[in-house]
């Protein structure tokens, strides 16, 4: 088997996979868990050779799907007129997808240690488990604009699931929530794609790119295609179908009730996987399908976008100090963080960006993205088991919680401090660099907000860490105990649980350090953003 | 793919825009009709399934302009050419491309699974709050 098969059994694997527990599940009961960790543990093994492919061997693997590369591997294909496209759906593992390929399988596998203990127990529970495990892969791998759009919907259709699995109502009315809204935005980007294709008659991403750039062999256009309503109403299309999946302020109201609502290991996976992927999309198509010299011409689009990433980042954070249930204070900084990285990603493409700060973005926006993960992750991990563990949901209950589960307060501090951007930790690395392309861009209202996220996101993980050390244990802590909606409530907590959390604590110290072994792998990807972009016939 | 497909799609002519539009292009006007529509039913109504309904009528305004899209005919002396056949072959005119269509069923399709799992969520909201109503289930769920 050669490397060129691994981006096609990443996908294939865990869908196929999935079959397995409802198969398996009539004749053993609860074998769900077990058939997972199997088919995750493969998908890892295998996300860890394509990443050693792609980082220590340097090569970008792609695969084609039912189809042939005319013209760009040189294939002649009789007398077909058809010079120089892709027919078929093109796999990519490259910088960029590699590293959220290392992400998704990893994490998606740690969550199992969680959900063994924590979660739902349903043998469907695991199937859709690895649906979307699979469909995350899907998206993230893909070079193709609609395959893209079939992944984005899978990944929907499988959260919404799984935000509904413990059955409950409050997850129903949040989950049909999410689903009329993430629906709505999927259907957007279908629009988007529509236009493209209508106007440049490919569907492959760096195809696409190039007849954009109005490359003559291809078309005979007249020159670049980037000032077409069409083609520019087509970006505003994407970009708004994206945001609303990544949540981006004012496209945010699904998310709070879909992270507080889920199952606790639900909430884990989704806060560190599926906006993430969402903002991967977004950056990928900014990046390789439109290209800088879009936004050259269409100065517009990037300020849109940096407008609603600056009010995502103070509003999120505002809104996040203003919650009560602590699920809801991390949910609501998630739609703060992901403004960072959308301004992260608006900054690469300004016109007024330099080599320097087109790379310190694009820095910014991948470590960001994976140490949001693996914050966010872990945040709703420890959070999810304080919770099982003390029964404790809101602000005012985790009073004095320190002394009496100084691991998990301990984990809870680590992470928040991550957050914050305290260095030496990986958010302090992300928040770093994304401010320093906003200072070498000299875009200084950005560097401002920058700068007000990192107190707010101080304000509302100081008020939570106030409570939690140093004010006493209320009395009427355990008084105050409402009927868990999660059915179970108080319950010990596994070793499985803990440890998720404290390897989550452990890696935002850890990868803090690899700062600049993660700029070293992103170092590719930014001189493919940078050189090998398409030429701009004019 | 070929420029005849795409010129056949964004090509101008001389006869007035209102005109040709609704005479030779009419299903992009109601494809965009429909989609506010669809839009509109989403936001506005207060009944869940009522907004699964307007959800559906939105993403099969989107069908219809791929559909749309694939309907080639001649432009400037070139028609439209389906990928998998030579170009020089035949003229083929009018023409449906089966690249859009394909692309369409596939939307189709998950357009259906949506459904499904929407009216699910639903058909368990219904059973736990007794109310199809936005309104009426947020003054139910004020109150729990």
């Amino acid at each position: 088997m050669t490397e060129e098969a691994l981006p096609a059994l990443l996908i294939a694997v865990p869908i196929l996979g999935a079959t397995l527990p409802l198969a398996l599940g009539l004749v053993r009961q609860r074998i769900g868990w077990w058939v997972a960790t199997l088919v995750l543990a493969v998908e890892a093994a295998m996300a860890s050779w394509i990443a050693y492919a792609v980082y220590i061997g340097g090569d970008r693997i792609t695969h084609i799907l039912g189809g042939e590369t005319f013209g760009r591997k040189e294939v002649t294909v009789g007398s077909f007129d058809t010079e120089g496209f892709i027919v078929g759906i093109e796999l990519v593992a490259d910088a960029l997808s590699g590293l959220l390929v290392a992400l998704i399988a990893f994490v998606s596998l740690g969550v199992l240690a969680y959900a063994r203990r924590a979660g739902p127990r349903q043998n469907t529970f695991y199937s859709a488990y690895l649906l979307l495990t699979g469909g995350l892969m899907g998206l993230v791998l893909t070079g193709d604009l609609f395959n893209m759009f079939v992944f984005l919907e899978i990944v929907g259709l499988m959260t919404y699931a799984l935000v509904a699995s413990d059955r409950s109502a409050a997850s129903a009315v949040a989950a049909l929530k999410y689903l009329v809204i993430g629906t709505t935005g999927a259907s957007m980007y279908l629009v988007g794609v529509g236009y493209l294709f209508v106007r440049t008659g490919t569907l492959n991403m760096v195809d696409t790119s190039r007849v954009l750039a109005g490359e003559p062999e291809w078309l005979e256009v007249t020159g670049a295609l980037y000032t077409e309503p069409l083609v520019v109403a087509s970006f505003g299309f994407i970009a708004v179908g994206l945001a609303t999946k990544t949540a981006i302020f004012p496209l945010h109201t699904w998310q709070p009730g879909a992270y507080s609502e889920a199952p606790d290991s639900v909430t884990v996976l989704i806060s560190a996987l599926v906006s993430t992927t969402s903002a991967y999309a977004l950056a990928r198509i900014t990046w390789v399908v439109f290209t800088p010299e879009f936004f050259a011409v269409n100065v517009k689009a990037t300020e849109a976008i940096l407008v609603l990433a600056a009010l995502s980042v103070v509003i999120g954070s505002v809104l996040a100090a203003m919650q009560q249930r602590v699920k809801r204070v991390f949910a609501y900084s998630s739609v703060a963080q992901f403004g960072l990285i959308a301004m992260a990603i608006g900054i690469s493409v300004h016109p007024a960006a330099t080599d320097t700060a087109t790379r310190f973005a694009v820095y910014g926006v991948v470590i960001h993205l994976i140490g949001h993960a693996v914050i966010k992750g872990g945040l709703f991990a420890t959070v999810g088991a304080i919770k099982k563990s003390t029964g404790a949901r809101s602000i005012d209950e985790y009073a004095g919680l320190a002394t009496e589960r100084p691991v998990l307060s301990g984990t809870l501090a680590v992470l928040g401090f991550s957050l914050i951007g305290v260095p030496p930790m990986i958010g302090f690395v992300g928040k770093w660099y994304i401010g320093l392309a906003a200072v070498k861009a000299e875009l200084w209202p950005l560097v401002f907000v920058i700068f007000a996220s990192t107190l707010l996101t101080l304000l509302y993980v100081a008020r939570l860490l106030e409570k939690l050390y140093f004010t006493p244990l209320s009395e009427t802590t355990d008084t105050a105990q409402e009927p868990a909606v999660a059915t179970d409530g108080r319950g010990s907590v596994s070793f499985g649980m803990v440890a998720l959390a404290v390897t989550a604590a452990v890696l935002a110290v850890g990868l803090g350090f690899m700062g600049a072994e993660l700029t070293d792998a992103i170092d590719p990807l930014v001189d493919a953003i940078q050189e090998s972009s398409p030429e701009v016939h004019q | 793919m070929s420029s005849g497909f795409v010129a056949a799609v964004a090509g101008f002519s001389t006869t007035p825009l209102v005109t040709e539009l609704l005479t030779t292009r009419y299903t992009y006007v109601l494809f965009a009709i429909l989609l506010v529509v669809g839009l509109y039913m989403v936001v506005a109504s207060s009944n869940l399934v009522k907004k699964i309904i307007g959800l559906n009528l939105f993403q099969s305004a989107i069908f219809l302009f791929f559909v749309s899209t694939a309907y080639l005919r001649e432009f400037k002396g070139e028609s439209g050419q389906v990928p998998i056949i030579p170009k020089k072959a035949a003229a083929y005119d009018p023409y449906a491309s089966p690249l859009p269509q394909v692309i369409v069923l596939t939307a189709i399709v998950v357009g259906v699974a949506l459904t499904a799992v929407a009216l699910a969520l639903i058909v368990r909201i219904y059973g736990e709050y007794g109310t199809l109503d936005e309104e009426t289930l947020r003054e139910v769920r004020a109150d729990d």
